[in-house]
């Protein structure tokens, strides 16, 4: 099984993002469970969401608390929520900022785990330039499909356009396929 | 064909594919996803022949089903939590009536206070008002249960709840196989109400009925629910014969056979107790579990069949009545007749707290060696209850006890 645990604020489509990764593994042919943290969503607030790939029927419930990999929206997060919370040690890291691991003030952590494992990517900016708006969801699973070689861009393009058909899901792969060649050459 | 979904949507759609005429919706928070999605395919024309009704309240929106579906309307709605009490009189009315409602709880728990978590509180303060009640154990088996519960509710004329855990099914999104109009349509037949109000060939219906006949009815209301008993398996078969899988029935068993150890449970939780059953089993523990499915009726003699010879019982129950324990745990002792074996009642996911494979694995190791309390809350803060009782006891006027225990749990002084 392999989880990932997706940390943003309510209004950056952080549920939206689970939900497009379980539909990209699902194009593959694999399980996958998508699911939010439950609560009073509201603008602003933190919210989490997950989702889990396997090659069988994923019958537990319980929110992931080791994650494989983790999706973080918004670095303002980074000091007030517990976004590390039970990472694995071989973990993959995709945070949404222009500025460097240095500049946030975890390199020192960050330099435990692989490195071609952990990324940064401007998703908030790619956003602005293809979707004109300030939603970074779509533009970080590019970047997660990159360093985590667990899904295919074309898998991920393929979720983006079936959950936002027409102009907006085109500019959301747009930003997605940016985020992508970034975090590969990065 | 398989589609990745959020259950609250699919169980929308397969709502739709049952072909409703009359869906009454009162869509205050806590309410799901389900009865907006069935508005929007009213709307958009794929559901034809439904009138949607939008009403000023749960007790209106049970209270008109109860109208549509005594004038020969397949009826459905659905609501959780407040929702469900604040209808509480029409539930009965409807069982009491006979009217085949189809509704789906999307099981929350019930204030005071607050909470718009899961937990099963809400359905379980309805089980005796002559429903019939079916819990899903997954977002599948939601969707095939509503089409069950059509078939079933109007070949007996009994309403059905169908219950699935809010949030932790209605907002998952996993891949689910959505049946076809044509399958849907091979397994139930229209609609073909025993009684309807038809100015043609006029009669009331809800006399007025006093002590020489009220025993009675009651009677056959009781004897409905063990027609269902036998129907329920039978329409579970029917079932896999048009769909091709196994959905339904009365209760699920999980590696029980040889188990020393079996573990009972309603709805979605049981997903996690295979998990930690799988995990245990490689660690050469017999243990297994049964799934509820049909609550109302209770299926005694399967149950009873499906412990065998078990050494013990651990039940995990989203529900609580206060002053007794376990509320699934009594129905569960009286399907084990006088036979004396421990029966463990483990109360968990109260208003959402989070029900983890680690905490289920240590309670059903404890069970396994006989150390586990006849009743335990699971992850229970002792502290923090036993630091309120003190206070409570040492302060006449000691306030709120729920907004003490946030303090407390805020990290807040322990005043």
């Amino acid at each position: 099984m392999f989880q990932i645990r997706i940390h943003g604020r309510g209004g950056q489509g952080v549920v939206t993002a689970a939900e497009l990764l379980s539909v990209a593994a699902f194009i593959e042919g694999t399980h996958a469970q998508a699911f939010p943290s439950f609560g009073s969503e509201r603008m602003g607030a933190p919210v989490v969401s997950f989702c889990r790939f396997d090659d069988r029927e994923i019958r537990l419930r319980e929110p992931i608390q080791d994650p494989d990999a983790l999706i973080i929206q918004d670095t303002t997060l980074l000091h007030s929520v517990d976004v590390f919370g039970g990472l694995k040690a071989d973990g993959f890291i995709v945070i949404n900022s222009t500025r460097s691991f240095d500049e946030l003030g975890i390199a020192d952590f960050v330099a435990t785990f692989p490195p071609h494992h952990v990324c940064v990517v401007g998703a908030t900016e790619l956003a602005m330039k293809h979707v004109k708006r300030a939603v970074p969801n779509a533009a970080l699973l590019g970047g997660f499909a990159a360093i985590s070689g667990r899904l295919h861009m074309t898998s991920v393009a393929e979720a983006i356009l079936e959950k936002f058909p027409g102009a907006i899901g085109d500019a959301n792969v747009a930003a997605a396929r940016e985020a992508y060649d970034i975090a590969k050459t990065a | 064909m398989q589609k990745q979904m959020e259950g609250s949507e699919a169980v929308a759609k397969a709502v739709a594919l049952c072909r409703p005429e009359v869906v009454c919706a009162y869509p205050i928070t806590p309410q799901t996803h389900i009865v907006e999605g069935v508005g929007a395919l009213v709307k958009n024309g794929s559901l034809a022949n439904c009138e949607f009704i939008n009403v000023e309240s749960e007790f209106a929106a049970l209270s008109v089903a109860i109208g549509a579906s005594a004038a020969g309307a397949r009826t459905y709605t659905a609501t959780a939590s407040q929702g469900l009490l604040f209808m509480g009189e029409a539930v009965y009315n409807a069982a009491g009536l006979g009217l085949p409602i189809v509704m789906t709880i999307g099981n929350r728990a019930i204030g005071a206070p607050i909470n718009i978590w899961n937990d099963h509180s809400d359905s379980m303060s309805m089980r005796d008002s002559g429903w019939i009640q079916l819990y899903a154990e997954t977002n599948q088996e939601a969707i095939d249960l509503h089409i069950q519960a059509f078939r079933l509710a109007e070949e007996l004329s009994c309403p059905v709840m169908v219950c699935m855990d809010g949030f932790i099914l209605t907002h998952a999104y996993e891949r689910l196989d959505i049946p076809t109009q044509e399958e849907v349509d091979a397994f139930l037949p229209a609609f073909d109400p025993v009684q309807v109000l038809d100015p043609d060939d006029p009669y009331s219906i809800g006399a007025m009925v006093g002590p020489e006949a009220f025993t009675e009815v009651r009677y056959l209301a009781n004897d409905t629910q063990l027609q269902a008993l036998k129907l329920i398996p039978e329409i579970g078969g029917i079932f896999k014969d048009v769909f091709g899988r196994e959905s339904g029935g009365l209760v699920h068993e999980y590696k029980s056979t040889d188990a020393e150890t079996i573990v009972i449970a309603l709805g979605s939780i049981n997903g996690t107790i295979k998990d930690v059953i799988d995990d245990m089993r490689e660690d050469g523990v017999a243990i297994g579990s049964v799934s509820i499915c049909s609550f109302r009726p209770f299926p005694l003699a399967e149950l009873r069949q499906a412990l065998g010879d078990a050494k013990r019982i651990v039940v995990v129950e989203k529900s609580l009545a206060p002053g007794l324990g376990g509320i699934v745990d009594s129905n569960v002792r009286m399907a084990l007749g006088g036979a004396s074996r421990p029966v463990y009642t483990v109360i968990a996911g109260l208003g959402g707290r989070v029900i983890t494979k680690a905490s289920l694995q240590e309670v059903f190791e404890a069970a396994g060696d006989d150390r586990l309390p006849d009743l335990q809350f699971l992850d229970l803060d002792h502290a923090a209850v036993e630091h309120e009782i003190v206070r409570a006891r040492q302060t006449r006027r000691s306030g709120p006890t729920a907004e003490h225990i946030l303090r407390q749990k805020a990290g807040g002084a322990r005043p």
